[in-house]
């Protein structure tokens, strides 16, 4: 069976100024469908990055990509886009709401870029909507809502067209302890259901939940743990 | 994306930030509205001197003394140089030219025009009964100049309906006497008002016989000789037979200019066109003024939004997708500022006419269509960077500023 994400010998360098930073050095790593994984590391260590090459906002200097089976890496900026567009979904620390849309459009918004059809549209948000329990909400302005519920809203958009990756970026980092949690069974419930999850965060608690942990420094991964998810899902 | 939903995108951009937009408009209708307006007047400019010229008669042809062209050599080159004067035999000479109707001298000097202890100074102009029928002068009351001896006109006189009613304001005009220094004139008619035509406004002439009135100025010269051809084909022949007969008459040489109408007519109409080409080329200038401040402003849009354009980038926008919301939204914006300046500038053109109803302001089709066309040009043009800037974002960077 082919995995669903196969990076092999990544690696991202920044110059800045004169120096060489080495964001990502022959970082390999497999992930199979449907997996929950957290990875966790100091500042720097290269952890966005990864998120970044995984959800082809950003191309590695070295090495391959191949996301189901398939050589990312090479694709032109407008094939990757659509492989973002159908098969990838992220999850922002400050939402990235577009504000002057109401929580249903923000919703819709990845369905109006990839062209559907707004019969189809509407139907998907109002299913989403009351999903993510936001049905009273559908009307309002980001700036109307509560963080918990503009990250429910960021995260009914970023599944919206129904991706088989995840991605995570400190979904908790902005909202208090009891909405994070709520956020954060949010998305347990969509790994759950079949999303391979990948979330980065500093948050050792959440870290641990999941059922693999990536620890990285110096941007290379240092630790690949997998552990029982029972002991930690109802804690 | 689909074109509505680009559209929707657009608009909703668009209305997120209103004052920006709003300015936006203001500058490209501010553009539109100065093509349109100036346009207006200069072409109004155009057909006001087009009426005029229609409104002082029709197949005329007109002879000016001297020479405005270089004619080449003739005998009379080496007999004289300087250009004779034309005389009322002149004019009486052109009668007999087959493609002639008629023909009016023409002599023209200011003086005062005293009447009933009223003092008043005025344009005396000499002619014959001629004149009436040459420059389809209309009656108001009594009676034109008789026709009689060219050479012993009687000392009779007919007023503009101006003058009539400077010099006359509580009696009847016909019949009493008007003084010219030391001269006396009855008046026999009065012309129907007319307004201005070529400089000279009718109402207020006086008009005498014209030997009185080249014996009151002391000359025997004429100011211009107004020629009626028969039709309008034979305005061209009796141009070319004046200017034969007068050759002949002034030992050979071309000392006299012969004009026509429509001549005079075409030329006034290509300067006044070029004028108001040059008038719309000006007024283009602040259309690209606006374009740029479109770039400006969409500039400065694509730097706000970079977060956006990052988050739209994320969720699948291709690059064409993000260019082509935002040159979407800078067509938008020029159009939706053009059309808003197009009526401005009819309000503008209307305003003239309200204020000068004798002035036909109308912009003509051309500058409308040119003005609409370049505002949306420049809108979109001047908005292919910002878009090409957007579109080439880099979504990490983009969505890491907040």
């Amino acid at each position: 069976m082919t995995a669903q994400i196969e990076l092999q010998g990544i690696g991202r360098v920044f110059h800045l100024g004169d120096s060489v930073v080495h964001a990502l050095a022959g970082v390999d790593l497999r992930i199979e469908p449907g997996e929950y994984i957290s990875v966790m590391g100091p500042s720097g260590s290269g952890k966005s990055t990864l998120l970044n090459v995984l959800g082809l906002l950003d191309r590695p200097d070295a090495g391959r990509y191949l996301l189901e089976g398939r050589d990312v890496t090479t694709l032109s900026a407008d094939e990757q886009a659509r492989v973002r567009s159908r098969r990838i979904g992220f999850v922002f620390q400050s939402f990235h709401l577009v504000p002057r849309l109401t929580a249903a459009e923000n919703i819709a918004l990845p369905m109006v870029l990839a062209g559907l059809q707004s019969r189809e549209r509407d139907a998907r948000v109002r299913q989403a909507l009351d999903g993510f329990g936001l049905a009273e909400r559908a009307e309002h302005r980001p700036d109307q809502l509560s963080g918990g519920q503009r990250q429910r809203v960021a995260i009914a958009r970023a599944t919206i067209m129904q991706p088989a990756l995840l991605l995570a970026d400190e979904p908790t980092g902005n909202l208090d302890r009891a909405t994070g949690d709520e956020v954060v069974r949010l998305l347990e419930q969509l790994n759950a259901d079949g999303v391979t999850l990948l979330v980065v965060t500093h948050d050792a608690a959440l870290g641990a939940r999941a059922r693999r942990c990536l620890r990285m420094e110096d941007g290379a991964i240092r630790h690949d743990q997998r552990q029982d998810a029972a002991s930690h899902a109802h804690d | 994306m689909r074109t509505t939903d680009l559209l929707a995108f657009a608009v909703g951009a668009a209305r997120g930030n209103r004052v920006r937009t709003a300015l936006l408009m203001l500058a490209m209708a501010i553009g539109v509205a100065a093509v349109v307006t100036l346009t207006a007047l200069g072409d109004g400019a155009r057909r006001y001197v087009v009426r005029e010229f229609s409104a002082i008669g029709s197949n005329l042809v007109i002879v000016l003394p001297g020479r405005t062209e270089t004619g080449g050599i003739n005998p009379g080159s080496f007999v004289s140089s300087t250009p004779r004067d034309l005389t009322v035999d002149d004019a009486r000479s052109l009668q007999r030219a087959p493609a002639v109707q008629r023909v009016a001298p023409l002599t023209v000097g200011t003086s005062e025009l005293a009447a009933g202890g009223k003092l008043r100074e005025g344009m005396v102009v000499g002619s014959t009964a001629e004149l009436i029928e040459v420059r389809q002068f209309r009656m108001a009351q009594g009676q034109f100049l008789p026709r009689e001896d060219w050479n012993r006109g009687s000392q009779l006189m007919i007023i503009g309906a101006k003058l009539r009613a400077e010099l006359f304001p509580n009696e009847a005009a016909l019949g009493r006497f008007v003084r010219v220094g030391d001269r006396r004139f009855r008046v026999i008619g009065v012309l129907e008002s007319t307004g201005s035509g070529l400089g000279m406004n009718t109402d207020e002439l006086a008009i005498v016989p014209v030997s009185v009135a080249q014996a009151m100025f002391n000359t025997n010269t004429l100011f211009r000789i107004l020629v009626e051809a028969r039709n309008r084909d034979a305005i061209e022949p009796a141009k070319r037979q004046v200017t034969q007969i007068l050759q002949q008459r002034h030992d050979g040489e071309q000392d006299v200019t012969v004009i026509t109408q429509d001549a005079m007519l075409a030329t006034f109409d290509k300067l006044l066109r070029t004028l108001t080409l040059g008038v719309a080329g000006i007024a283009a200038i602040s259309l690209a003024v606006a374009g740029i401040l479109v770039m400006n402003v969409m500039l400065v849009s694509v730097a706000q939004r970079r977060s956006e354009i990052g988050l739209l980038k994320a969720l699948g926008a291709s690059g064409g997708t993000i260019r082509g919301a935002f040159l979407v939204e800078a067509a938008l914006l020029s159009s939706m500022g053009a059309l808003f300046g197009y009526a401005l500038g009819l309000a503008g053109a209307a305003l003239i006419r309200a204020l000068y109803p004798v002035f036909p302001a109308y912009p003509p089709d051309w500058a409308v269509l040119a003005g609409l066309g370049t505002a949306l040009f420049t809108g979109v043009l001047f908005g292919v960077w910002p878009a090409r800037n957007a579109a080439r974002l880099d979504p990490v960077t983009a969505l890491a500023r907040r």
